[in-house]
């Protein structure tokens, strides 16, 4: 369970994070979404105790990440956005440090690697450099190695930024069989469909401050049900209805380009902040 | 304890994989500065007497070079290859990460003073590597590569490190009392380069090395520096989180 109070952050001048308050139950998939700068990567960083606390009170699973630092940490793995593995190292010495890092016995360890290389279908490149691997194994190696000493929650921040849509989609799979083992996973994103396909809940956080937290479907249903896109002024605009017939009536009122779809997360985004994700 | 060793096995396990080309890397400059100085500005015996004394400052220098050298590995690892960040979410202590990078540096300290030894015998210099010896190479390497933590964690980018490593160990492993005995200088230039750590340690290994007499108060020196480099070193880790 994470639970977040008051959360203030800045840096000089800057406000990083204003008055960020929400509890993450336990064995949640949680979305953050927010576009490049919003504090996404802050709060993450925060919590894992890459960055200091600004103020506001943070708890993991009950540990204060001020007072109880190490056994807050000890309840986290973190996927963070950039690759951080020696690539002069095998993917199991990468995992082996780690697991020492954590403190895990040596029968133990050697076991997880096994059985998290599998996982992460890797068994077979156990003992190669990381080096020689593609973008989107790396990205696998990492959640093979936050997860290696069996975390509570698990923190994933953009972990498909950079892949491909079949690397993706894999790394999606992924993830969703690991909140399926009870683990709460707190997902930071600015993709759109990452957030839908995954989450059960998402919070939306503009300019350091979240402006809506609830399920992506009510989220969605706040704004409507269709757009309509159209062309204005030569800037595409869209409006939305709460059933198709609203949304045909006003179709046959525009002129040029036009197009009807389904409402989504952006949509409630923009609708809510004036800002696209 | 853990983590100290999780932290040290990590650089343990980049200095096996490099082994081979990290030895010749410390061989180069040692080869050098005993054929310049030693052969081709020697005396009339071919350069033996100066190599004599030259050696064991060699031994100081490189372990000082070798243990700062450290800082490399750990701007690396923070500014490029962000894996700073897998010690800083894992639950260990700052001084178990301290710990471990200055013990790695020791070893690659330890490791260059092996391979000059070598290069002594090959050129016909054999020191006395007692244990006094050995005590006065691990308290160098130990100030220097708290050292190497310390600053490493201040520095904003690696170039602001190299600028550092140039204005400031690189004038220390000239004026240390490395190449030339200190005692040929002026008293106040001495007294200013014995604010040198490196100058008591190349007065101590240089002791040692020949059985001599050695003064006390170098390893104490070395010792205290050590200790307070080390809790500034701890400090800086802690204040790097931003």
């Amino acid at each position: 369970m994470i639970v977040i109070e008051g959360l203030r952050k800045t840096y000089g001048d800057l406000v990083a994070l204003d008055s960020v308050s929400l509890t993450v139950p336990a064995g949640q998939l949680f979305a953050y979404l927010g576009p490049n700068g919003a504090g996404k990567s802050t709060t993450i960083r925060i919590l894992t105790g890459l960055t200091r606390i600004g103020s506001g009170q943070i708890s993991l699973d009950g540990y204060d990440i001020v007072r109880q630092s190490r056994d807050a940490k000890r309840q986290c793995g973190l996927v963070p956005q950039q690759a951080n593995l020696d690539n002069e190292l095998s993917i199991f010495e990468n995992l082996d440090v780690h697991g020492r890092l954590f403190r895990m016995s040596g029968t133990l360890r050697v076991r997880r690697i096994d059985e998290l290389l599998s996982f992460v279908d890797l068994a077979e490149r156990r003992d190669d450099l990381v080096k020689t691997l593609s973008g989107g194994m790396k990205r696998r190696v990492m959640i093979a190695r936050a997860l290696l000493h069996g975390p509570k929650i698990l923190f994933l921040d953009e972990p498909t930024a950079g892949l491909d849509a079949a690397i993706r989609r894999r790394i999606w799979t992924l993830i969703k069989r690991v909140r399926q083992d009870g683990t709460t996973v707190f997902l930071t994103t600015h993709h759109i469909e990452e957030a839908e396909f995954l989450a059960e809940r998402v919070a939306f956080l503009d300019r350091g401050r979240i402006v809506a937290i609830d399920s992506p479907s009510r989220l969605i249903d706040r704004v409507g049900a269709w757009a309509v896109d159209f062309l204005a002024d030569d800037e595409l605009h869209s409006e939305y209805f709460p059933t198709r017939d609203g949304a045909e009536r006003r179709l046959v009122t525009l002129a040029g380009p036009v197009t009807i779809r389904r409402v989504n997360l952006e949509d409630a985004f923009l609708a809510m902040t004036g800002r696209k994700v | 304890m853990g983590g100290l060793l999780a932290i040290y096995r990590r650089e343990m396990l980049l200095l096996r994989r490099r082994f081979l080309r990290i030895c010749l890397g410390m061989s180069v400059s040692p080869v050098l500065y005993v054929i310049a100085f030693g052969y081709g500005l020697g005396g009339a015996d071919g350069g033996q007497r100066y190599l004599q004394f030259l050696i064991p400052g060699l031994v100081a220098m490189n372990s000082m070079t070798q243990a700062f050298g450290i800082a490399t590995e750990i701007n690396l690892s923070r500014f490029y290859l962000h894996i700073f960040e897998e010690f800083q979410a894992a639950p260990i202590a700052t001084a178990a990460y301290v710990g471990g990078e200055v013990l790695a540096g020791m070893t690659r300290a330890g490791l260059a003073v092996v391979i000059i030894i070598v290069i002594g015998g090959l050129f016909g210099i054999s020191l006395h590597c007692g244990p006094l010896f050995w005590l006065a190479v691990a308290l160098n390497s130990f100030v220097f590569a708290g050292l190497a933590v310390w600053t490493a964690m201040i520095v904003k980018t690696h170039a602001d490190h190299s600028m550092l490593s140039n204005f400031v160990i690189t004038p220390m492993a000239f004026l240390g009392g490395t190449l030339f005995p200190l005692d040929r200088l002026p008293d106040w230039a001495q007294q200013i380069l014995m604010v040198s750590p490196l100058a008591h340690a190349s007065r101590a290994i240089r002791a040692t090395a020949s059985a001599a007499p050695c003064d006390w108060r170098d390893f104490a020196i070395l010792a205290v520096l050590g200790v307070g480099i080390f809790c500034a070193a701890f400090r800086s880790v802690d204040r790097a989180r931003d």
